[in-house]
């Protein structure tokens, strides 16, 4: 127990320091540009619709409370963890006043719900697939997953989704491409309204789950092949261990100590993928505010989304971190 | 009279390497025949690459690509009929498993799967082969445990938490819990100190008696065989060159390369030098014709450079392969090897 | 190492198609260099022809040649991932052997400044300069902050083979011998380092371009300087795929593909070459 105590607050203190490295970066990124965010903001906002002369005037109170551009940078800096603590990023300047914090908090569902299901799908598969592969090299219909996987796993995320819409989208326009839902349904615990929210999640989470599936596959089917040639399994196989134990227990199971590494240190990749994705697709995540916040010159928008993200990653990983201990009891000996 | 356990007869495995398109064969094995009764430790000596592991995994029925049997049989004669595992299919050699045949691997730090508990592994080496569950099982186990003389709590740990002897003992427990009637064990002391190996080594021989079972014993420690083998088998490079009970081996060696292993024993209060073996042990890709020991036998005439030379047998039990037998001396005095030999 | 390529090419099948289709990939982005037309200018062609003779991959509806625009955009995208992984294997190189040869606290404090830089997301960090920076961000400001992300992976791959060339003898000898840290990384153990370096240049290549395409096809880059991004852009912002204009964007993704299949394929089979283990098992086999 101590053992996994001690691990634990060695992962959490990682965990803040990318969180505090996080956003110490979005906050000096946005603070060190030449350019006044406030004007900046501004202008790009009058330049598009809103030109009622009383929003502009609190847009620019809101705005020059949020940056206290004339503070000096370290309480500026201080300003901002505070604002951040309490979870007030000020109002969004496309959605004015609506605050910031709120829209995101309304697209991070669903991100989090298809980040979690791909990953999750793409990590059982892949590494079940992958494990058998490497396990019984032989096998005509695993080789040929083999094959799919490398010639999938490189391309990058934007151009398998873009694929993907293309092919069902024009080609052969069988599944919904765009949205998180569809118009008619009215969002509740309604069947319309769930089977519309499934049928448009499906091509965004297959393009997350092809793209991610090649590295879970390759990844396993060469640790594995390289665990079977330990003594514990040559020797398993000596005694006549049943070959779903070998296989489960032995081969497998320690194959998968690595693979969960890998999984925490993928998390930030995977969570681009998947913002990116979502901008493909039209869905209404994190990545589709972030890119219209972006189009729309949004400044506390955009530092919202970044600087949530960046948490929110790294409490993933945090909690992927947890879970080590329980598969390689080594670490709690520690 | 006694029974013989195993034969084997006239068995050559080699290993076949395919490397960018380039193929060696390595004659790991190379024409060994032999016979082990029930009931003996029979130690087998060599040095390292002599091709003493590649042999006694084809006893262990553990061949694998790249090694494959290329000639002979290895017949065993179990309670439940005899069996080639030469030949024998898979699920033949499935059925004598631990029952009647097991094996404990060089180095007890890397056996036992590192993630999983040792009462685990237990359950998946010795229910199925036991036939056992429940309370009949655990007390087998625990019996067993007792015996080997480990508290009861390490079915509970992980291998990790073990010290090396405690591992050690773990894999003999694991090999011998089911009583086979073969045991087979590769180095089983190598890692460990002296105190934990002389403990292990007792144990072994112990539960051998109790059991009533054949070991067979793989080190290239001249002073395990000699206090552990009933008989000993020496290979260089993949043959059996001589054999003999382990009172011969020591005291008349009929090979002089059986004289210079037992010559490199250290003795204590022994000052005198003794001559060292010129040369390497030969690449098994490509040995030398004749005798293979030639290059560096200090007796070595033209014959042994070009004709093979047969085992013959030489005494009770005891047989060589030397055209050159009769003048081998032993290079210690038998009076030396009083104390180092039970 | 002329005999390690040549007997790659002949045993490994997967090494062999990752040289074609690379080869096939840079020779087109060379041809750019002979291009008759600057690509940058538009309105040059009739819009939207098909692919032909005279225009073998179309042209697009602004009026450009897609042989040379592609061509360029390769040139430019290739460019791109060379200079990231140039400047990022600098980075990781050193974090890697400084890690593994000095260890204690140093490698205890440069792995966890590793670890922080793996767990940031990168895509939203990106997005945020480019906001911030607008016109200002130029590929080569880009190449400058993706390769400040792109080490972290390849620098602990780098100290794993570090840690282990330490206690190495002809360290300690370089060591008695009075050679200084610097010289015994750079002569002693950077030799030994190249082949990984080599297989994860590729591997940091594909990241690289594949981010610059995503990034690009949003609009975020300089969308007047040709790549695969913002040839996709384009192609997008005219609603090709809507009206038409399949080339414009089959011909472009079929190239990406190709590009990052053949680097992947070098990637793996030279890891495969280097990683001992499963060199033995293709031996085994």
């Amino acid at each position: 127990m101590h053992g996994y105590l001690l691990f634990a607050g060695k992962r959490a203190l990682l965990m803040l320091a990318v969180i505090f490295f996080g956003v110490s970066l979005t906050f000096l990124v946005t603070h060190l540009s030449p350019i006044n965010p406030v004007e900046a903001a501004l202008g790009r906002m009058t330049a598009r619709s809103v030109s009622n002369p009383e929003a502009i005037v609190a847009m620019r109170a809101a705005l020059t409370e949020l940056y206290g551009v004339e503070a000096p940078l370290w309480s500026q800096y201080l300003n901002f963890w505070g604002r951040l603590v309490r979870g007030d990023l000020g109002p969004s300047l496309m959605a004015f006043p609506t605050p910031a914090m709120t829209l995101v908090m309304r697209a991070m569902p669903w991100t989090v719900t298809l980040l979690t299901v791909a990953t999750l799908i793409t990590f059982v598969v892949g590494n079940i697939l992958g494990g058998l592969a490497g396990y019984s090299q032989n096998n005509k219909f695993l080789k040929a997953f083999g094959i799919v996987a490398i010639a999938i796993q490189p391309v990058p995320y934007y151009i398998v989704a873009f694929i993907l819409l293309i092919i069902f989208g024009f080609l052969w326009p069988i599944l919904p491409i765009s949205g998180g839902f569809a118009m008619n349904v009215t969002p509740g615990m309604n069947w319309p309204y769930i089977s519309s929210v499934l049928q448009h999640a499906i091509l965004p989470a297959s393009s997350l789950v092809l793209v991610g599936f090649g590295g879970w596959f390759l990844g396993m089917r060469a640790l594995v092949s390289n665990v079977v040639t330990e003594d514990y399994v040559t020797y398993a196989e000596l005694a006549g261990v049943k070959k779903s134990t070998i296989v489960g227990g032995y081969v497998m199971r320690n194959a998968l100590v690595p693979q969960l590494t890998a999984l925490a240190m993928a998390l930030g990749g995977v969570f681009s993928g998947t913002v990116i994705t979502e901008q493909v697709f039209n869905y209404p995540g994190l990545g589709s505010l972030l890119i219209d916040a972006v189009n729309a010159g949004d400044y506390s928008l955009v530092l919202a989304v970044s600087t949530v993200s960046v948490t929110a990653v790294a409490i993933a990983i945090f909690i992927v971190d947890l879970l080590h201990p329980l598969l390689d009891p080594r670490i709690r000996a520690e | 009279m006694t029974q013989d356990l195993l034969k084997v007869d006239g068995l050559k495995a080699y290993y076949q390497m395919d490397y960018f398109g380039v193929t060696r064969e390595v004659r790991a094995v190379d024409d060994i025949t032999m016979t082990i009764r029930k009931n003996e430790v029979y130690g087998i000596a060599g040095e390292s690459s002599s091709g003493k592991t590649s042999f006694i995994k084809v006893l262990a029925a553990a061949i694998r690509p790249p090694m494959r049997i290329v000639a002979g049989t290895v017949k065993y004669d179990f309670k439940n009929g005899p069996i080639d595992v030469a030949t024998a299919s898979e699920a033949q050699i499935e059925g004598i498993r631990w029952r009647h045949l097991s094996y404990i691997m060089q180095g007890s730090m890397s056996v036992l799967n590192p993630v999983r508990r040792i009462g685990k592994t237990f359950e998946d080496f010795a229910k199925r082969p036991l036939g056992l569950s429940g309370e009949a099982y655990r007390a087998r186990i625990l019996n067993h445990l007792e015996r080997l003389k480990l508290p009861a709590d390490v079915l509970r740990a992980y291998p990790h938490e073990l010290s090396g002897g405690m591992r050690q003992r773990v894999t003999i427990g694991l090999a011998t819990v089911c009583h086979p009637e073969f045991v087979i064990a590769d180095e089983p002391t190598t890692a460990l100190d002296v105190v934990v190996q002389k403990e292990v080594l007792g144990l072994i021989r112990e539960i051998q008696q109790d059991m009533g079972s054949s070991v067979v014993f793989v080190t290239h420690d001249m002073s395990v065989h000699a206090n552990m083998a009933d008989r000993v088998g020496i290979i260089y490079a993949g043959r059996l060159v001589e054999e003999g009970p382990t009172r011969q081996m020591f005291f008349a060696p009929k090979h002089p390369y059986t004289a210079h292993l037992v010559a490199s024993l250290p003795r204590i209060g022994d000052t005198t030098q003794r001559p060292a073996l010129e040369g390497r042990p030969p690449s098994l890709a490509n040995p030398p014709a004749g005798c293979r020991f030639h290059p560096r036998c200090p007796l070595a005439i033209d014959k042994c450079k070009t004709e093979v030379p047969p085992l013959e047998t030489v005494g009770p039990d005891h047989r060589t392969a030397c055209w050159r037998w009769r003048d081998v001396e032993p290079l210690v005095k038998p009076q030396a090897m009083q104390g180092v030999i039970a | 190492m002329f005999a390690v390529f040549r007997d790659l090419i002949r045993y490994n099948i997967e090494f062999a198609i990752g040289v074609v289709l690379v080869t096939i990939v840079v020779l087109f982005a060379l041809l750019s260099f002979f291009s008759p037309v600057d690509t940058s200018l538009i309105y040059l062609t009739i819009p939207d022809q098909p692919p032909s003779w005279q225009y073998w991959f179309g042209t697009n509806s602004r009026g450009q040649d897609m042989f040379w625009q592609l061509s360029t955009a390769l040139r430019n995208s290739l460019t791109f991932g060379l200079i990231v992984a140039l400047i990022s294997r600098v980075i990781s190189i050193t974090v890697g052997l400084l890690a593994g040869y000095l260890g204690g606290w140093v490698d205890r404090a440069l792995m966890f400044v590793n670890d922080i830089f793996v767990a940031v997301p990168i895509f939203p960090v990106l997005v945020l300069f480019y906001f911030v920076l607008r016109n200002n961000m130029d590929s080569l400001t880009l190449a400058l902050i993706m390769a400040c992300f792109g080490w972290p992976f390849d620098a602990r791959l780098i100290r794993s083979v570090a840690l282990g060339l330490k206690h190495r003898e002809f360290t300690r000898h370089a060591v008695f011998a009075g050679m200084s840290t610097r010289k015994v990384l750079l002569e002693e153990h950077l030799p030994y380092v190249m082949p990984i370096v080599f297989a994860t240049f590729m591997n940091n290549m594909l990241w690289s371009i594949g981010l610059e395409v995503t990034l690009a096809v949003l609009g975020f880059t300089n969308i007047n300087n040709p790549t695969f991004g913002t040839v996709l852009y384009w192609a997008n912002s005219h609603s090709a795929m809507v009206v038409g204009v399949w080339w414009w964007i089959v011909i472009p993704v079929i190239l990406i593909v190709m590009t990052f299949l053949g680097l992947f394929l070098l990637a793996m089979s030279m890891n495969e070459y280097i990683d001992p283990r499963s060199r033995l098992r293709r031996m085994g086999a």
